[in-house]
């Protein structure tokens, strides 16, 4: 049904129809509207889920571990800090292989501080093993949450459902929520083969030598790679039921004609698509990637995706201090060995909450033209505001 | 299934459960059906010789029965009897990481309620685990009210990392990071009062126990596993190679420390005492310090630094069995009257 | 696309003013989008909410530059002159205070109205809110959205005599402000 809805009360909603056995979270901005309606369904007997008020992030990711390692179906939700703190916990989630799905509000992570919106703190544990989707606006992230319910539980892998803090989680608009009976009849029964069980033990985290390490990793690797078929069909599946396709793994929209394209991921890309529809015509055309799997990394879709581009913007809503940008360095890398690649013009955009005006497109695209530009930008700073040596 | 039914099948696969002291039995038991038989840690484990931690956790695991599941902080139980592909445990079991055990626990715990089932977890960490890292994740586990066992196999030191001090180290112990030198006297702070704390929170029931006093031992986990809340047990158990002490004399070690005050067995029902084991007569805690290395810098006579830090820990130990009221001439040990307010800034029992 | 800039002080409710013109325009059969100006709230502090409507999907995230229209729920704001910053040529000013509409127009050089929002919602409701009585007084100048949609929204979000006084109030306040008066652009 369609309703106008608060990003955060939509997830607390979509949450609550997949009826999770277990929750756990510690508020943090801009996450925090999800914990409180989650905890406001659960005080109005509207789900009933046992709801664990933790005291710690730390403690939120633990609890959530031993919660579907005891085979319950589980749910949490962190930003910034948060996930910093769960850091830890998030390695280890993932490598004892436990299906789990986890909202991240995306926010910039201190110091300075800064409760806004940028991708630093799920860019900090993309090495985590957990799959990493993200969402262009509140549908997809309702949606996508609930396929990671399903990808996790087929994979057994968890699922981090990226979406920009306040941007979506505090914006209102209109979203089709699905109905209980929808959810119920796609989302199977939580089922998980090696949980824990006193009729069958099992032993779960043990040490392992170097003699069995790298199989370990290499499984984990493999069984990433082999997510990409599953998120891709688990959005077909959805699609099939709602009409609504979050994006597969990625997207490819605008014009396919263009010889430019700009690859972006989460809410960035509504705006591009706005910029372009506003300023096409003296701007040019551009092909936009909407990149909705960060990890796994979907290399052969991109391949396919930027055939035929001279060019390729790539937004990175984080840096890593040094290098630059890393959804930039990494499509760079995948894309190394392809005989007609684009160039790439990597530029970081929004940190810290830095609000991103539809006009963005127009300058990206003419920042192109500039043969001396950088192969990294932060795109939209001012070094006026800085002193002569910090420049 | 039921959980009867499911019970008496795990029972009969991996052994009987020793029956609680008050459990009506329809006849006479001979002396070895009375031992207990449930084997939820087995033997040929990598533990070392004189394991304090490896013989607790066993008498643990016998009285809490098979309808458990574990949550195991890392340290030297957790690494001594899982290395992959192998596990000395026949109960479900999982370790996460150093500090989460309580949480994780949490986790299981929610997850049997949500499923309605009556499978008891249980956390075991070290006292690093425990008393330093683990700390606020227990503290968390034990406000939210969790039905949930907690025993911390003290062992008063990090000993799975190679014996550093931890804030459970006793006062003056030697310990790597904590050596004693020209300009030190091992280590210079006290052992953390952590059932005090525990006890703060109000819980049901927190005790403390030692492998010397195995029966002790295991009536203080089958009454916790009897309490539906969160219960703590602190079980000393040394460790011969970080305490500096023969692998065959580990019970007598642990003995001492009961017999001399220093490690007091007093248990805990909503923050208020209401038991202790007496200690007839108080052994002169010289007797437990001169059985370890890491208090040999102690016993050096010539040294006035020595004697002042005996000295030291000897009131600590008379300390403690005025507070627990540990003489047992003084009056009857479980006489809680007046105990309960021990700890709560009322009248200390049994004079001092 | 219709842009709208709500600015008033934390505890005044301009965020929820926000979320219920989307939710009305939602009623209405629009599309819409609302966002509070994201921060720290405290009480008192002044907050900006930004709200879109529209007949498309709405794709731009960006805080609103350029509004058609401001609503103001504290007169005091307008002691902060680049309070109309961006509004567009033509645009309007809602305000919530008991000041005479030619004043501000004249400070402000665009078209102004003023409702003593806070006043009838003491009368209506007994709490200084003035959200609902200037979202009810903006689409009777505006025309934007039928008052029906308005009371739909409200249904979505109170209940009882809360939802009770509050349709008064609306009603009043829609009352009290010349029907239509911005429901066509002014000249440039």
């Amino acid at each position: 049904m369609r309703e106008a809805l608060e990003g955060s009360l939509a997830i607390a909603r979509a949450v609550a129809l997949c009826k999770p056995d277990v929750v756990a979270a510690y508020p943090i901005t801009p996450q925090t509207h999800i914990v409180e309606n989650l905890s406001r369904l659960v005080a109005e007997g509207e789900m009933h889920t046992e709801f664990v008020s933790v005291e710690s992030e730390f403690s939120a990711a633990s609890v959530v571990l031993g919660a579907a390692a005891a085979g319950a179906r589980a749910y949490t939700a962190t930003a910034s800090q948060g996930v910093l703190l769960m850091a830890e916990v998030l390695f280890n989630i993932a490598g004892l292989r436990i299906p789990l799905v986890m909202t991240v509000a995306n926010r910039a992570v201190s110091a300075p501080l800064s409760i806004w919106n940028d991708h630093g703190d799920s860019m900090a544990v993309r090495d985590s093993g957990w799959i990493q989707l993200h969402c262009v606006d509140n549908q997809e992230a309702v949606d996508t949450t609930i396929q990671a319910f399903r990808i996790a539980q087929e994979t057994e892998l968890p699922v981090m459902v990226c979406m920009d803090g306040f941007v979506l989680t505090h914006t209102m608009e209109i979203i089709d929520m699905p109905s209980q009976e929808e959810v119920a009849g796609w989302l199977p029964p939580f089922d998980f083969a090696r949980k824990l069980d006193p009729t069958d033990p099992k032993s779960f985290g043990m040490l392992v030598t170097p003699e069995y390490f790298a199989e370990i990793r290499h499984a984990h690797h493999a069984a990433m790679t082999r997510a990409l078929p599953v998120i891709d069909q688990i959005d077909r599946d959805w699609a099939a039921l709602t009409g609504r396709s979050s994006g597969g793994l990625l997207e490819v929209e605008g014009d396919p004609a263009a010889e430019v394209g700009i690859l972006a991921m989460g809410s960035t890309v509504g705006t591009l698509r706005a910029g372009m529809a506003a300023h096409a015509e003296a701007a040019g055309p551009a092909r936009i990637i909407k990149l909705r799997a960060f990890r796994p990394f979907p290399a052969e879709a991109l391949r396919e995706a930027v055939k035929g581009l001279k060019h390729l913007i790539v937004i990175d809503r984080a840096i890593s201090p040094g290098l630059g940008g890393i959804v930039g360095t990494e499509v760079a890398a995948v894309l190394a060995d392809m005989a007609d690649r684009p160039r790439i013009h990597n530029h970081a955009i929004g940190l810290g909450g830095r609000d991103i005006p539809e006009t963005i497109y127009a300058d990206l695209m003419a920042a192109i033209r500039d043969p001396d530009a950088p192969a990294f930008s932060v795109f939209d700073v001012d070094l006026e505001k800085l002193a002569p040596e910090d420049r | 299934m039921t959980d009867e039914t499911r019970l008496s099948e795990l029972r009969a696969k991996f052994g009987r459960v020793p029956p609680a002291p008050d459990e009506p039995s329809p006849k006479p038991l001979t002396l070895r059906e009375k031992q207990p038989r449930f084997e939820g840690l087995v033997s040929g484990h990598r533990a070392c010789q004189g394991c304090g931690e490896a013989l607790a956790a066993r008498l643990v695991m016998e009285s809490a029965g098979p309808d458990v599941m574990v949550a195991n902080a890392t340290g030297c139980l957790e690494v001594f009897t899982t290395p992959w592909p192998q596990s000395a445990w026949h109960v479900p079991w999982i370790h996460s990481l150093f500090e989460n055990a309580p949480a994780v626990a949490s986790g299981m715990e929610a997850a049997m309620k949500a499923q309605g089932k009556k499978t008891k977890v249980l956390a075991f960490g070290g006292d690093g685990g425990t008393y330093d890292i683990g700390f606020q994740a227990l503290s968390g586990m034990l406000e939210r009210y969790h039905n949930i066992l907690y025993v911390c196999y003290d062992n008063e030191a990090y000993m799975n990392t190679g014996i550093q001090r931890s804030s459970s180290t006793p006062h003056a112990a030697s310990t790597t990071t904590s050596p004693a030198g020209k300009d030190r006297m091992g280590k210079r702070h006290l052992k953390k009062d952590l059932l005090s704390i525990i006890a703060a929170h109000h819980v049901p029931y927190a005790a403390s126990a030692s492998v010397a006093f195995p029966a002790d031992l295991q009536r203080k986990v089958r009454y916790a596993m009897g309490i539906e809340g969160p219960t703590f047990i602190v079980v000393h158990s040394p460790c011969p190679l970080g305490w500096k002490h023969a692998s065959a004399l580990t019970i007598e070690v642990a003995r001492r420390a009961v017999e001399c005050g220093l490690f007091p067995l007093v248990e805990l029902e909503r923050g208020s005492l209401s038991n202790v084991m007496p200690i007839r007569s108080p052994r002169p805690v010289r007797d437990y310090l001169e059985v370890q290395g890491r208090f040999a810098h102690l016993m050096k006579d010539k040294d006035p630094r020595a004697e002042k830090e005996r000295d030291h820990l000897q009131a600590l130990a008379d300390y403690n069995i005025a507070t627990f009221g540990l003489a047992g001439a003084a009056q009857d040990a479980n006489d809680t009257g007046g105990a309960a307010a021990v700890g709560r800034g009322g009248p200390l029992v049994g004079g001092m | 696309m219709i842009e709208i800039r709500i600015h008033g002080r934390g505890g005044q409710g301009s965020v929820a003013a926000a979320y219920l013109l989307a939710s009305a325009a939602f009623e209405a059969g629009f599309t819409c989008q609302a966002f509070p100006s994201f921060g720290a709230e405290r009480r008192g502090a002044p907050v900006t909410s930004f709200v879109r409507i529209d007949s498309v999907p709405i794709q731009l995230r960006a805080q609103i530059r350029a509004p058609d229209f401001l609503i103001v729920q504290d007169d005091t704001l307008l002691l902060d002159h680049g309070i109309t910053a961006g509004l567009k040529p033509g645009g309007a000013m809602l305000v919530n205070s008991g000041r005479s509409a030619e004043d501000v127009e004249k400070a402000f050089a665009c078209r102004a109205f003023c409702v003593p929002a806070t006043a009838m919602a003491i009368e209506e409701i007994g709490k200084p809110i003035p959200n609902t009585a200037l979202l009810a007084g903006f689409l009777a100048l505006t025309g934007l959205l039928p008052p029906a949609a308005l009371a739909a929204a409200l249904k979505g979000r109170f209940k009882g005599d809360t939802l009770a006084h509050n349709l008064t109030l609306i009603d009043r306040a829609a009352a009290a402000v010349p029907q239509g008066l911005w429901k066509e652009p002014a000249d440039a």
